[in-house]
């Protein structure tokens, strides 16, 4: 099932836009424009903060870290190893990927590690920035109850995402 | 202003860890492998991302969104009434939930703020409504049918099946979006008794 999701969706998508009379190979060029151009405003993020990350794990300081922090993961069922990428993951986007590439590249991609890792980044967003572009463009000062109840949906989701990593894919 | 600080943050916290075990020489090593990884991590990520780009634009060009927003509709009047009840502001929500649904960041963000942006003029002030909660709730908790940069980056790794995560990612965004939207029922509830 799963092996012709990619291929068919690409051609349902083609399809589509062939049947609403549009240009479909012209929007194809367009799009993948965008994408290479949004790819390359955050490669510079990317170099920072790969760098940075990979200082903070060679020094043994995301070790001691996630030490101190399991006690905690334990209670809510997050592997302590994510805790890097959860700290990071309403900040900034581009952390949160960084890290999350290399937690996946360091455990494997199919390790629960990674695939905890994979599912967090595919269920959350960079939550502070999100609310500062929306209300500020507004101009709601005032956000109230936004950012607690934000955050509440973070938590679980990183909850919810250890546990169905855990649930749906037995360990290799 | 804030990365600023957490970056430099990241390199001292390195340098005090490398410290207390005598051991600096990792260090250098390190910082510039890091660089390395980085780019190969780009350059691995620009394929899938720009296929996929170009499929979002397809799919955007075709009306795939105004139509998954049609669908959307009645569910809509029921989360946001006042807002519902605007022919406006209702084409600007339903607009930015189903870009965020099939995964289009770019078209959502704009929808969104313009939904901000009409919902503070039918209730004006410079609070955040319930309805403005709700909607930031959806947003950040993240509703997606495709997270393609995850797939993509799963794929440049080597994953054996990189979208063979999709059911966790939707269990676990429905349970994070309704526990957003619960949390907000209930602090709305708290803060006007």
């Amino acid at each position: 099932m799963l092996d012709l999701l990619v291929p068919g969706l690409m051609i349902l998508i083609a399809v589509i836009g062939l049947a609403k009379k549009q240009d479909v190979y012209s929007a194809l060029l367009e799009g993948g424009l965008e994408g290479l151009k949004l790819l390359l405003s955050i490669a510079p993020a990317l170099v920072m903060l790969l760098s940075a990350v990979h200082m903070l794990r060679a020094s043994g300081a995301i070790e001691l870290l996630t030490r101190f922090l399991s006690p905690v993961c334990k209670f809510l069922g997050i592997p302590p190893e994510t805790m890097p990428l959860v700290l990071l993951r309403p900040f900034s986007g581009s952390a949160a990927l960084a890290v999350g590439a290399d937690l996946m590249s360091t455990y494997g991609p199919d390790s629960l590690i990674g695939r905890t890792a994979a599912v967090m980044l595919g269920s959350t967003e960079t939550t502070f920035y999100t609310i500062s572009v929306y209300f500020g463009a507004a101009g709601i000062r005032k956000t109230r109850y936004a950012i607690p109840a934000a955050l509440i949906a973070d938590l679980s989701g990183f909850v919810m995402a250890s546990l169905t990593a855990r649930l749906f894919f037995t360990p290799p | 202003m804030v990365m600023g600080f957490v970056w430099t943050g990241m390199l001292v916290l390195s340098v005090i860890a490398c410290l207390a075990k005598q051991d600096l020489g990792v260090l250098t090593p390190a910082a510039l492998e890091g660089a390395a990884s980085a780019v190969t991590l780009c350059l691995s990520l620009a394929g899938p991302l720009c296929l996929w780009s170009g499929l979002a634009k397809v799919m955007e060009r075709a009306g795939l969104t105004e139509k998954l927003g049609q669908k959307m509709r009645p569910l809509f009047c029921r989360l946001f009434p006042q807002a519902g009840r605007d022919e406006l502001a209702l084409g600007y929500l339903t607009a930015n939930v189903s870009a965020n649904l099939l995964g289009l960041g770019n078209a959502a963000t704009p929808m969104g703020i313009a939904a901000v942006k009409r919902m503070r003029q039918l209730s004006p002030g410079p609070e955040a409504s319930d309805e403005m909660c709700r909607l930031i709730v959806m947003n950040t908790a993240s509703i997606q049918l495709l997270p393609t940069t995850v797939a993509a980056l799963r794929a440049s790794l080597g994953a054996a099946s990189p979208f063979d995560i999709l059911p966790a990612v939707w269990v676990t965004s429905v349970v994070s979006v309704t526990a957003g939207l619960l949390a907000a029922a209930l602090f709305g509830r708290v803060r006007r008794a």
